[in-house]
């Protein structure tokens, strides 16, 4: 009997993908059933304003693309770096103020750090590059709050990656005289690599799905446009700012949602996927 | 021969090589410590900007003079005395409306002061600075107040004060408080808790104890995994379409008798906040399960237990420290999420606190999210206060998880 409950308990979990799947494909599909609807306009023009009936998603795709590709190149490099510090040059007593502090990090509530690219971080770019160039909302800050959001991840999940590496292939080189910058970067960087793959992955599909800090900080509008200084909304600030406001059930603005909705879905769902299935392809066995 | 003899430099040319490369891993070796120096830099200049953001000098002006409706200064009056200004200054209609919310004899002395500040003073910011600006350039901001706002006032303000804490909404800045967004972020959690918790242990001990080794048992465990990292506002999307909306009678009460509301409750809300932190709380207690020593549950079964006698009385109770770890980060996480909150229909303006599941509601990040994309200063400044409140509940908690979790690993 108590089998029974704890198995449903198990299986709710597929339900929940399911409902998912079902409840974001139905609007959705009623989205694209609408007559105005086609995939020639969807992803060929590039205007987003669905009440007017200018559906082209780029405006979207290419402000979170964007975005992202910011975040990555904070989070990445940086986040690589204090995971090699960590693992490879770190005294245990400042390891154990340094972790604390990426834990702590990677912690704080994403419309507290939308408050600092909105009110700190937004000023100083606007003072270095002048504040005609810059508008006030602007993609450039939101990326580089991102990336700061996700460097904890990257670093964690690349930590546990070198710490993986058995101390045998680094004592080996080290036997033959290598630096030790030659051993991270030559010997253990390579080893960790599914690992650090694995990361990379799962933090683009964390910053293609935040929404806080781009709803704050990018943009109210959707915008087509490449340069990062000026204010563009993405798919989720979209989502965030059409549903905040008076939303009517059944309208093509409601659809039109469960449609970002849908392919953002799909998307953190195959780069989840895909980080997983790296992680099993390509990891070194040791033993 | 001079092959080798380039690739294995000897002499002088092999000690000038060495110091070049042990110059680059002292430089690779400041270039990974500076990665990781900025990452502590931007967590400084994060809370240096929330603390900076909730004190400093605000330029205020009234409307009406204090001296005018009282000879003596309005903080010395007492209860009655603030009544009679109160009732000799705003029509009887506000006055019986004030008093249908609240009899006025039971309204506190604060209460009555932030009505009559709020009323009839009509207290209007001109302008705030923030604290770093406050301590050091006040000659200047002296200087800008009786330049532009001759008639106003210069004031050291701390946003973040008691009655922010404890009084309830209000479309002015200056009186705005944070109690019913607190209320409802506390409800929520609750809400989520209650239902999250039994499910996610309940499905983390089927996973570890009774499923077997098959094709249903990964799919099940792959789909967690992947439920864990579903962008937030997908979730959001779900309690719309879900609890909003097709399960609108259970959400909104109608079953249970309540007929002003709609779907968009607390209940759906914490239900959509519940749904989101399931997985979080799934993997924990399964890794709290997993490392319960097998020992232990080849002893009991060599007593006679059965399979739930040993469960219940061995493996739960030495895996309670990491399921508790698992519900507070999985709290944290609940409380910190605006996305879903908005989606689903969060109030963003309301002045009651929530009495019961099927209430309105707001919450602490929503409200932040709100103050900080209002153009005024002033909002910024509560927002800040908003956000250390938020902070230190978040810090509280997690000092909690890792004090429980340190005091029952001893007892194991």
């Amino acid at each position: 009997m108590i089998q029974i409950l704890l198995f449903i308990a198990g299986i709710l979990s597929i339900f929940i993908t399911l409902a998912i799947v079902y409840e974001l494909g139905k609007e959705a599909w009623l989205f694209f059933g609408n007559p105005d609807v086609t995939f020639g306009k969807f992803f060929g023009t590039t205007e987003w304003q669905p009440s007017i009936g200018k559906i082209g998603i780029w405006p979207l795709v290419t402000s979170t693309l964007i975005t992202s590709i910011i975040a990555m190149f904070i989070a990445i490099p940086l986040g690589l770096a204090a995971a090699l510090y960590l693992s490879e040059y770190a005294s245990p007593k400042a390891r154990s103020i340094l972790k604390p502090i990426l834990e702590i990090l990677a912690g704080i509530p994403t419309v507290v750090y939308g408050y600092f690219a909105l009110l700190f971080v937004t000023p100083i770019i606007r003072s270095i590059f002048g504040e005609d160039n810059v508008e006030v909302y602007n993609m450039l800050s939101a990326g580089l709050v991102m990336g700061i959001m996700i460097l904890p991840l990257i670093s964690s999940m690349s930590e546990d990656a070198f710490s993986a590496v058995p101390r045998p292939l680094r004592e080996g080189a080290y036997a033959m005289g290598a630096t030790k910058l030659e051993t991270s970067l030559q010997v253990v960087l390579p080893a960790a690599l599914s690992g650090i793959g694995a990361a990379v992955i799962l933090g683009i599909s964390r910053a293609i799905g935040e929404t806080m800090i781009v709803a704050v900080a990018a943009g109210s509008g959707p915008n087509f446009t490449f340069n990062p200084f000026k204010a563009a909304e993405t798919m989720t600030g979209n989502i965030a700012r059409i549903s905040g406001g008076d939303l009517s059930y059944g309208s093509i603005d409601y659809t039109s949602l469960f449609a970002i909705a849908l392919m953002l879905f799909l998307v953190t769902l195959v780069l989840n996927l895909i980080s997983q299935w790296v992680v099993q392809r390509f990891r070194e066995k040791y033993e | 021969m001079n092959q080798i003899k380039d690739k294995f430099p000897e002499g002088d040319s092999f000690r000038s090589e060495l110091n070049g490369r042990y110059r680059s891993a002292t430089i690779g070796q400041i270039l990974f410590l500076s990665a990781l120096l900025i990452a502590v830099i931007s967590l400084t200049a994060l809370l240096y900007n929330i603390v900076d953001g909730a004190f400093g000098y605000t330029a205020y002006e009234y409307k009406k003079d204090p001296a005018t409706i009282s000879s003596k200064p309005l903080t010395e009056l007492n209860q009655q005395e603030l009544l009679d200004v109160l009732k000799a200054n705003i029509s009887t209609g506000a006055y019986k409306k004030l008093n249908n919310e609240q009899a006025m004899e039971t309204r506190s002395q604060a209460d009555l002061l932030s009505l009559i500040l709020e009323r009839i003073i009509r207290i209007e910011t001109k302008a705030t600075w923030s604290l770093t600006q406050s301590l050091f350039h006040k000659a200047e901001i002296e200087a800008e107040v009786a330049e532009k706002y001759p008639d106003a006032k210069l004031e050291f303000r701390n946003w973040l004060t008691f009655s922010f804490l404890t009084s309830p909404m209000s479309s002015r800045a200056e009186f705005a408080g944070a109690r019913t967004a607190i209320l409802g972020s506390l409800w929520l959690v609750g809400i989520a808790v209650l239902f999250a918790l039994p499910i996610g242990v309940g499905a983390a001990v089927y996973l570890q104890e009774y499923a077997p080794r098959n094709f249903l048992t990964s799919i099940i465990q792959t789909n967690i995994n992947n439920l864990a990292g579903v962008p937030s506002i997908v979730y959001g999307m779900l309690g719309l379409a879900l609890f909003v909306r097709v399960m609108e009678p259970f959400t909104s009460g109608k079953m249970f008798g309540v007929t002003d509301s709609n779907g968009r409750t607390i209940l759906a809300a914490g239900l959509t906040m519940g749904v989101l932190v399931l997985p979080l709380i799934i993997i924990n207690a399964q890794e709290a399960i997993k490392a319960v020593p097998d020992s232990l549950r080849q002893a009991s079964y060599g007593v006679g237990a059965t399979k739930w006698q040993t469960i219940w009385h061995h493996i739960l109770p030495n895996s309670i420290a990491g399921i508790l770890t698992g519900t507070i980060l999985a709290i944290s996480r609940a409380i910190g999420e605006t996305a879903p909150l908005i989606v689903v229909g969060a109030s963003t303006f309301i002045t009651v606190d929530p009495n019961g599941p099927f209430s309105k509601f707001t919450a602490l990040p929503i409200q932040i999210y709100q103050w900080t994309t209002r153009a005024q200063s002033e909002f910024h400044a509560i927002a800040a206060s908003a956000i250390i409140v938020l902070m230190v509940m978040l810090l509280s908690l997690n000092a909690t998880a890792i004090l429980l979790r340190n005091r029952f690993q001893r007892r194991l």
